[in-house]
């Protein structure tokens, strides 16, 4: 893997973990200035390119070199802004730069569906600042970096929400809910990091680790360590924290949908991850307490319950979304075990997780896009009217079922032997009967696609309307990786389990 | 004859005295309180205050809705160039780091760059944030009711 790491210039490579921030930072403010939504596409795809193939040459870096740490400003830490790149944030960038990518090739056609003609530009400002802010939640190893990031992803979503009014004026409430709600989540999250900045005089988070580790801990970093789960489980929509979510999905435009359902709730897991892990050490009794009493209560009460509600919903989106939310309680089960293999079984299904939303999200894009439809008894028929598009969702929809020849199956597989190892039978059943009720609203979705007969339109069936090209390749290529990692399933899997390593220490 | 001709005399006076003290607060506020956001607020408020007393067209046609949106996007690319600035510019043959102001200045001592940056910097802030602000009153400003005043 040695070309990984050094197929840029190395002058670029040794700046990569800066540059992966700032250049979208800085052609977010160039896409705005551009005259119309076409251009600032194209300064979208670039930059999603660039930072595509920056994460990659930090995964040659990481692979070949080990932890990186680059000082912002040369100012060392623990005083300085540390970025600091390990296998587990590497897997992340490498998961938000490619779907974003894929998702930044979607947009064109689905942007210029969606929002007015005046606004693409800004449109795609926006995104870029979102995206911007995502990676660096992911790559920062400062904690109040983190909330500064946080916040500039959320604000920018909070903007590409809203722009859903063009279709919905539910977008704006759905938006305005996200808003408080993202608001109240990140405040908790800054009054914890404040309250671990009492308990240790540090921001730089190997520093509070380590001053932790040498302290000790007292009500203080207690405090600190609910407040951040409280907040951080808001913005990964953990499952009572979970409300905003499925408006959310629901009423943005489609081509947001795509990109926030498989990167921005799974960068906020991250971020919990990180500091479970990282900042508190899962031995001290009252972290490994959550594991057991928290995260995989709340997680398997959320895989059983958000499958339910999903089963119920009438529009698809939302149908998804509440899908969404059961799948994090996935993830949550399987940080709750706290064992190296039920973490990277939850961090493989959040790769995997996101590669079937954002097939899924896409294929719903094009049917709204090409017919304008949103309920599921709208889609009836689409099997024949949108052959490509309806496959894609099918594939994909299977894999979140968990059937075997999809990665779904895979990263289910993982999760029931992780949970076997620790003895919880309960887990086990809870997965079954959740990938059941995913069958249930599955099933809901692929029979109206399939079953069901095209609605006429004066006497004569609706004709058959191939999707735009721009949106049929990245919604296939998503569908096809979901086969594909199936049968080659090593390099998602050693991902997930060098990640889980990284910050498990190795054992 | 403008029933405003007193308020309009003395905005006329103000207005040029709100933006000097709008730059004194940008270019002391590495000694002092102040700094590049409050004084971009400052000198939006003047042109804001014009919009009040002049009209909002007039405000319009001084500062143009077009000027707003590319002086956001500037302030930005000014505040985050610095950094990359700081990437090409090697500091005394020794590759420096993103936002490393130490490379603004490599002849004089550590101080020097750092300054240098600092102004920098507030001059991006300065920029968007005013701009912001204005476009933010231009938003609220120029808006339309929904349901005109004459059909409530």
């Amino acid at each position: 893997m040695q070309f990984l790491a050094d197929f840029l210039p190395a002058g670029i490579a040794m700046h990569a973990p800066a540059l992966i921030v700032v250049i979208p930072l800085i052609t977010a403010a160039l896409a705005a200035l551009m005259p119309n939504g076409r251009v600032a596409w194209i300064v979208a795809l670039i930059t999603a390119a660039a930072v595509a193939l920056l994460s990659l040459n930090l995964l040659g870096q990481v692979m070949n070199e080990g932890v990186i740490s680059y000082h912002m400003g040369g100012w060392a830490p623990p005083l300085g802004i540390e970025y600091r790149v390990d296998m587990l944030n590497v897997a992340l960038l490498l998961l938000v730069g490619f779907v974003g990518l894929l998702c930044v090739f979607y947009a064109l056609p689905s942007v210029a569906d969606e929002i007015a003609e005046n606004k693409q530009a800004l449109f795609y400002s926006a995104f870029l600042v979102c995206f911007a802010g995502l990676l660096g939640v992911t790559i920062t190893g400062d904690a109040f970096n983190v909330f500064v990031f946080l916040e500039i992803s959320s604000i920018s979503t909070y903007v590409l929400i809203a722009m859903g009014a063009g279709k919905d004026r539910r977008a704006l409430t759905a938006s305005y809910n996200y808003l408080i709600l993202g608001t109240i989540g990140a405040t908790f999250f800054v009054i914890g990091v404040g309250f671990l900045y009492m308990a240790t005089g540090t921001l730089n988070m190997a520093d509070m680790a380590a001053i932790l580790e040498a302290n000790g801990h007292n009500r203080v970093s207690q405090a600190a360590f609910a407040f951040i789960v409280v907040g951080l489980g808001l913005k990964a929509a953990m499952f009572p924290l979970h409300v905003w979510l499925p408006n959310a999905y629901a009423f943005a435009p489609n081509f947001v949908t795509a990109f926030l359902a498989s990167t921005a709730t799974k960068v906020a897991f991250y971020a919990l991850i990180r500091f479970l892990f990282s900042v508190f050490h899962p031995d001290v009794s009252f972290v490994e307490m959550s594991f057991v009493w928290l995260f995989a209560v709340v997680g398997t009460i959320a895989m059983v319950v958000a499958s339910l509600q999903a089963v119920f919903q009438t529009d698809a989106r939302r149908l998804l979304a509440y899908s969404s939310v059961a799948q994090v309680g996935y993830m949550m089960l399987g940080l709750g075990m706290g064992t190296a293999s039920g973490l990277s079984a939850g961090l493989l299904h959040l790769m995997n997780h996101a590669l079937m939303k954002g097939a899924l999200f896409m294929a719903l894009g094009a049917f709204a896009l090409n017919f304008g439809v949103r309920r599921i008894k709208d889609l009836a028929g689409m099997g024949k009217t949108m052959p490509a598009s309806a496959m894609a969702f099918t594939i994909a929809g299977l894999s979140l079922v968990g059937v075997p020849l999809t990665v779904g199956f895979t990263s289910k597989w993982y999760l029931v032997t992780a949970a076997l190892e620790r003895g919880w039978w309960w887990a086990v059943a809870a997965l079954m009967l959740s990938s059941l009720l995913a069958l249930a609203y599955v099933a809901r979705l692929l029979s109206a696609i399939w079953m069901d007969s095209p609605p006429t339109h004066h006497g004569e069936l609706t004709q058959r309307r191939l999707a735009p090209w721009m949106v049929l390749v990245p919604m296939s290529i998503l569908a096809l990786a979901n086969i594909y990692f199936f049968f080659h399933a090593d390099p998602l899997v050693w991902l997930a389990r060098s990640a889980a390593e990284a910050v498990m220490g190795g054992s | 004859m403008s029933p405003h001709l007193i308020l309009q005399v003395v905005a006329k006076l103000l207005i040029p005295l709100i933006v000097i003290f709008g730059f004194y607060v940008q270019f002391h506020g590495e000694y002092g309180p102040g700094g590049g956001f409050q004084a971009g607020v400052i000198i939006a408020v003047a042109v804001i205050l014009y919009a009040l007393i002049f009209g909002i067209e007039a405000a319009r046609r001084t500062v143009p809705p077009v000027v707003v949106r590319f002086g956001a996007a500037l302030g930005v690319l000014i505040f985050a160039g610095v950094g990359v600035a700081t990437l090409f510019m090697n500091g005394a043959g020794e590759p420096l780091n993103y936002l490393d102001y130490d490379a603004l200045h490599p002849d004089q001592g550590h101080h020097t760059g750092q300054h240098y940056g600092i102004i920098l910097i507030e001059i991006g802030v300065l920029t968007t944030v005013s701009s912001v602000m204005l476009a933010i009153f231009y938003a609220f400003a120029g808006r339309v009711p929904d349901i005109p005043d004459e059909e409530w």
